[in-house]
């Protein structure tokens, strides 16, 4: 595994950057181009790229499946449980008006909280999605 | 004078300044740059030396381009992210090239030699006969 040692240094010294960058993209999507899921999948590479050049092993270390298996399904849930706040608080589903005293705050709430949720599905089901793959080659 | 240079790109004046014959000649050095990349990229007898042509150009093209503009914006906030795409690309694009060439070169592809003996060419024309 040591021969791709220039991959590797530049790798390990571009994955923060990386994902850096995609949390910009996620927060600042409401200013400029981006969103959740754009974000989520440049913060899921930072994973795919750790576990082309470090193995499976080592990415499983940091994050289990079963964690990102929750992840995963609370993202769906962040964005399924603004829809019902905004019922409870007296609009129609996902209706961001009603979430904050005046309805421009409220969309800009109701829009980051979402936005979230998508990002934190999209990254750990991409790299969920990677890991399972990679797992079917490895001898059990 | 970078003032002047944004109002250039703005419309509101049409002097060119120093500056903007500076980006001008950035960016055309930067647009022949890419193009003999391509004009490398197709002409060129197998993966190794096209590769070359087009890793080589493609790292420069993109230093030329981005100081180019950054001439035309100034010192803005504009400059700082092409100052950062730049570097990415600084660092990107030689290592792609690398892990391309190492990849080729782990799959047991022969460099082009010019007596045509290069197992690219052996292997097309082996290929061909079968």
């Amino acid at each position: 595994m040591n021969d791709h040692l220039i991959l590797r240094v530049v790798g390990k010294f571009l994955i923060p950057y990386v994902m850096l960058f995609g949390l910009y993209v996620q927060f600042h999507g409401d200013f400029g181009p981006g969103g959740g899921f754009q974000a989520g999948v440049i913060f899921a590479s930072g994973f795919v790229i750790y576990t082309l050049l470090f193995g499976l092993r080592s990415t499983q270390q940091i994050v289990s499946e079963g964690f990102l298996r929750v992840i995963s399904a609370s993202g769906v849930l962040i964005y399924a449980g603004v829809g019902v706040a905004s019922m409870l608080m007296g609009g129609e589903f996902l209706n961001y008006n009603v979430l904050a005293a005046n309805p421009i705050a409220g969309q800009h709430i109701g829009i980051m909280v979402i936005e979230f949720g998508v990002g934190l599905t999209v990254a750990s089901t991409m790299t969920l999605l990677l890991m399972m793959f990679a797992e079917r080659g490895l001898p059990s | 004078m970078a003032v002047s240079g944004m109002l250039v790109l703005t419309g509101k004046g049409n002097k060119m300044t120093v500056l903007d014959i500076l980006s001008g000649i950035l960016l055309l050095a930067g647009c022949s740059l890419g193009v003999i990349g391509a004009i490398g990229l197709i002409r060129f007898p197998d993966f190794y030396t096209r590769m070359h042509a087009a890793g080589v150009t493609d790292t420069l093209c993109a230093g030329l381009f981005f100081g180019g503009l950054a001439i035309q914006f100034g010192l803005t906030l504009a400059s700082a992210k092409l100052l950062l795409i730049f570097l990415f690309m600084l660092f990107t694009c030689p290592t792609s090239s690398h892990a391309l060439a190492k990849a080729a070169r782990h799959g047991g592809l022969e460099p082009w030699t010019k007596t045509g003996s290069g197992a690219a060419h052996n292997m097309s024309q082996e290929g061909a006969k079968s």
